[in-house]
């Protein structure tokens, strides 16, 4: 039963053919409700697209994986359970509809038999689900790192409203490699991650790679991932925290070990000084005291810019997203987000704090976004 | 007549009109007024859903900012949960179990009326909000540290806090009223296996809320006292560990959903019976899984808690208990079938919303064992597939059970029945309204949409199911229309209904409709499970709906009405803000003249309220 059920896991197809198969050998009126059914269940299935970047149904690492192997194998189950019970009440108020204003029907009480059964019956099915519930949470939990498999370790910090990633540094030992809002690993690695947050609560979640575990102050939690497929996978805060919780977002961009070591040895590199007058100028705005971009945000090799409050911007230029993954990095958007982030990410708290948004008098020019767009596209 | 010297107006023997109401410890009508209150209040949260709905419907909307957004879906869920499901249910528990157990009022008739307006205070606290600086914006669980002022300086949390505060205590207080009215107040011979199922289910409620609120009350004084008074219970930066008020919550919480489901289990298993015209399939084992689910309903907080990092050994042991916790809730399910099974089954109103319960129900549940599955769950938890699972339970459960209690006790309520063609209407546009908004939840939940964002991008592939669940979500409130067309259209020229207009099973139905305020002429004796039923097909007329004369009446003592139980809540109302606003006189800064005020006012109330007679001795009863 159980295997019969597994077949289906995962795969429209199958499910097609069988149920095309059995329409095919039944009578007409039977075959007509087969192809109902067909074409209800494409719909339900289309429903969940795994093309859609945060579906569930498309796992590429062994912990979604496994995670999606145990729902389908619960909807299977349930679904029967569905249709079973659902089955019965409908036939049920059909069958004894009532016919006649007069008739009293026999008044029974209950029947043991039955009631004992209909206990019985469904804490067997539990039980069978119960026992791969048990083994995943333990498989989860455990990091193959634990027996030995090789692993790199990732430090994912939750902000109000984005994400901060920090690697070790091969090449300085206890030096720390950090960026934000993507976090880049090798394929087919053993990942471990370590989540804390010095804010409030957020929750890390990658759908494709891994279910959730949340981010909790003053606790820290782990989780391991894996993910055998390179591409960019989008992950997004799952629990509330604040204002533009909807917009903290983030991407998970693997790629293969040799182009990972190569962007990790990128980024330990110092920030690229400028060169082109422009961005030389965007760099003396960033570093001066009428914007103090400084003062929050790091860019490594430059004297003055060592914030730590919001991103790290040393390689922001090599970055596919800002504002916490929810606009692509190009000139136009970047306009946007330095002239007036609360429009791109309302309740940012940059537009909140920083004096060039709060202070009319401080604001930046025209010709100054230009200057600090011009430098930050050339942190590469 | 006067009390420690403070003269006290005169004691309203025979009030009338609004002075009525205001002083009323019948029953009858504090149920009334509970049902009224909640009904308007979840109205508003309709309409606050309907908001969030509207920007939803694709992506990238700007129709409410997301301050605004958070706040609706907060306060959307506290106002449903906890001013409209509960209190709803508590309408029932008023008007309903005195008549059904054989009672003339319950046991403390103004502890009774206390509750009400002391439920109306907290609601109030927590709907005004929207108009004194800002709602809370933090989820209905309120999730520490972003309850911190740190975090969030306004004052929503803190009308959040008061107003759950004040709740807390008109539900514990109406909790003990009910446990001793049932444990003391049952005509002879209503053994409790003769008890009919609503009120074992209010039974098992009262227990669960009496245990439950404590808990919610602990941890909100906690967090008040971190708002007000600059304790660190919550606030992390001073090394809390923000899980604390998670396990508080939701040791509080779970038991809560059962508070809202149990009431409706018991409406349903009610109206099975009556128009299948048999009796409850294996009552013994029902009220049996009553009981274990609100047992069970201890062991299986923490599931909502799976993501949070407690485990895989803590993940499993409460992965297994809640999947345990089907057993029972099968049970039910099969038994109300098995009710319905070899009957003569009429589809009336009453019938058909609560057979939409038993289908609904079903699909909740399965969603439930679904999120049971710890390992599962972490791709379910906080997505829109919670969402769907939730208003399957509690809209396709408790409030389609709610709306179905209201068309089957209407006649009883007013004598009146509510328009039948107009009520299959009502629950065909709910019923379709329903599954259109919240079954599409399920594949947004699983194709990654987090709940309580306020936008969301294109190319997601969320666009499609949420335009759909936006246009279900307008069906549903079309149908909500369609109940208040016909209630108001009931109460103008509603058809006249007898006492017994279903031929009903429970003493409720053997009284006139509206039933007299004493009741029962005279109190029942009741033999056997649905007594009322046997009695009328053993031609047993000892019973029958007839008014009593008014010599019969004049035997009958109830307590007069009294004005203290007012007076006593709205000096909770007063004095709960007090915590919030003080005055700065002169050099004088926090003078907490509302605290003072409230806190006389409610001292007043109960101190006259304790030297208050049952009876006035000149009244004549």
């Amino acid at each position: 039963m159980v295997d019969w059920l597994w077949s289906f896991s995962g795969s429209k197809e199958t499910l097609g053919v069988a149920l095309r198969t059995m329409s095919i050998c039944t009578p007409m009126r039977k075959r007509l409700v087969g192809v109902l059914l067909i074409a209800l269940f494409g719909m339900l299935l289309l429903a969940c697209y795994p093309d859609n970047p945060q579906s569930t149904f498309d796992a590429t690492g062994p912990v979604a994986q496994s995670q999606l192997d145990l729902f389908w194998m619960i909807f299977w189950a349930a679904l029967v359970v569905f249709i079973v019970v659902e089955g019965v009440l409908v036939y049920t108020i059909i069958r004894y509809r009532r016919k006649s204003e007069d008739y009293d029907p026999p008044q029974t009480h209950g029947n043991t038999v039955l009631e004992i059964s209909w206990t019985i019956l469904p804490a067997i099915i539990l039980a069978i689900v119960a026992v791969p519930t048990v083994t995943t949470i333990f498989d989860n939990a455990n990091s193959p790192s634990l027996v030995g498999e090789p692993a790199i370790e990732v430090e994912a910090v939750g902000y109000q409203w984005w994400w901060e990633f920090k690697y070790d540094d091969p090449n300085n030992p206890g030096n720390e490699i950090v960026t934000a809002n993507e976090m880049h690993i090798p394929v087919d690695t053993v990942v471990n991650v370590t989540l804390s947050s010095p804010n409030v609560l957020h929750s890390f979640w990658i759908p494709k790679i891994a279910g959730k575990v949340d981010v909790v102050p003053n606790n820290v939690n782990t989780l391991w991932i894996k993910a055998e497929e390179t591409g960019s996978f989008l992950g997004q805060c799952a629990e509330f925290c604040g204002v533009a919780h909807a917009n903290m977002r983030f991407r998970v961009i693997v790629e293969s070990s040799t182009e990972f070591d190569a962007w990790l040895a990128s980024q330990d590199e110092p920030a690229l000084e400028p060169v082109d007058p422009l961005a030389i100028e965007g760099k003396t705005i960033f570093e001066g005291n009428q914007a103090q971009c400084w003062t929050c945000h790091t860019v490594s090799g430059s004297a003055k810019a060592q914030g730590t409050v919001g991103p790290n911007l040393t390689h922001v230029g090599s970055r596919t997203h800002i504002a916490s993954g929810i606009r692509v990095n190009d000139q136009k958007n970047l306009r946007e987000w330095i002239a007036d982030p609360d429009r791109v990410k309302p309740g940012n708290l940059m537009s909140a704090t920083a004096k060039v948004y709060t202070d009319p008098i401080s604001k930046l020019t025209d010709a100054q976004v230009s200057a600090l767009v011009r430098y930050l596209q050339g942190l590469k | 007549m006067t009390t420690l010297g403070i003269p006290i107006p005169k004691r309203p023997i025979h009030p009338t009109g609004v002075w009525d109401w205001l002083t009323t410890i019948d029953h009858k009508k504090i149920g009334v007024l509970y049902g009224v209150t909640a009904f308007f209040l979840f109205l508003t949260g309709g309409v606050e859903a309907l908001w969030m709905r509207v920007q939803l419907t694709g992506p990238e909307a700007d129709y409410v900012t997301p301050e605004v957004y958070n706040q609706l879906f907060t306060m959307h869920a506290t106002t449903m949960i906890f001013l409209g499901v509960m209190p709803m249910g508590a309408a029932f528990f008023n008007f309903l179990i005195p008549l059904q157990i054989g009672a003339r009022d319950v046991a403390f008739p103004r502890l009774n009326a206390f509750s009400y307006w002391t439920f109306l205070a907290g609601a109030l606290i927590l709907k005004l909000s929207w108009f004194l600086g800002g709602a809370p914006n933090a989820g209905w669980f309120g999730y520490a540290p972003i309850t911190g002022v740190e975090y969030n300086p306004g004052n929503g949390i803190d009308f959040w806090i008061l107003s759950l505060q004040v709740l807390g205590i008109a539900s514990l207080a109406a909790a003990f009223n009910f446990i001793v009215t049932i444990i003391n107040l049952r005509a002879p011979g209503m053994s409790l296996m003769r008890m009919p199922l609503f009120t074992w289910m209010s039974f098992v409620t009262a227990f669960l809320l009496i245990l439950a609120f404590p808990v919610i009350t602990v941890a909100l004084i906690e967090l008040m006292f971190d708002r007000f008074y600059g304790t660190n219970f919550f606030v992390t930066s001073a090394g809390a560990n923000p899980l604390l008020w998670q396990h508080l919550f939701w040791v509080f919480g779970h038991p809560e959903v059962y508070i809202l489901i149990l009431p409706a289990m018991g409406i349903v298993s009610e109206i099975l019976p009556t128009f299948s015209k048999k009796p409850l399939f294996g009552y013994p084992v029902i009220v049996l899984s009553g009981v274990v689910i609100g047992f069970m309903g201890w062991m299986v907080w923490a599931h909502h808690m799976f993501t949070v990092g407690l485990g895989p050994v803590a993940n499993s042991v409460f992965a297994v208990t809640t999947m345990a916790i089907a057993i029972p809730t099968g049970v039910k399910i099969f038994s109300w079938i098995g009710t319905m099974w070899g009957g003569s089954i009429s589809f009336k109103t009453p019938m058909l919303f609560s057979i939409g319960f038993i289908a609904l129900f079903i699909i909740g549940g399965l969603s439930g064992v679904m999120h049971s599955s710890a390992a599962s769950d972490a791709q379910q938890q906080d997505t829109y597939f919670i969402v769907a699972h939730i208003h399957y339970v509690l809209f396709g459960g408790a409030i389609f059970a709610i709306f179905g209690g209201i068309y089957y006790w209407f006649p009883k309520m007013t004598g009146k029945f509510l328009g039948e063609g107009l009520g299959q209407l009502n629950f065909w546009l709910m019923f379709i309204g329903m599954n259109v908004t919240f079954f599409p939840m399920h594949f947004l939940g699983l194709d990654g949409m987090p709940r309580r964002v306020y936008t969301y991008s294109e190319g997601m592939g969320w666009d499609y199911w949420n335009l759909v669940a936006t246009v279900g979500s307008l069906v549903l409130a079309l149908g909500v229309l369609v109940f208040l067309y016909n209630f108001f259209k009931t109460l103008i020229s509603g058809e006249e209904a007898p006492g017994d207009p279903w031929d009903g099973r429970t003493l409720e139905w053997s009284i006139p409709s509206p039933p007299p305020h004493y009741n029962f002429v005279q109190i029942p004796t009741v033999a056997d499970l649905d007594d009322w039923w046997r009695r009328k097909r053993e031609n047993d007329s000892s019973l029958a709906p007839v008014a009593g004369s008014s010599e019969d009446e004049h035997d009958i003592h109830l307590p007069d009405p009294s004005y203290w139980p007012l007076v006593t809540a709205v000096g909770l109302f007063i004095g709960a803000y007090g915590l919030l606003y003080t005055l700065n006189i002169g050099t004088f800064t926090g003078f907490p003249l509302f605290a003072i005020v409230g806190g006389s006012i409610t001292l007043v109330g109960i101190t006259a309220w304790s030297l208050e007679p049952v009876n006035e001795p000149d009244s004549d009863h």
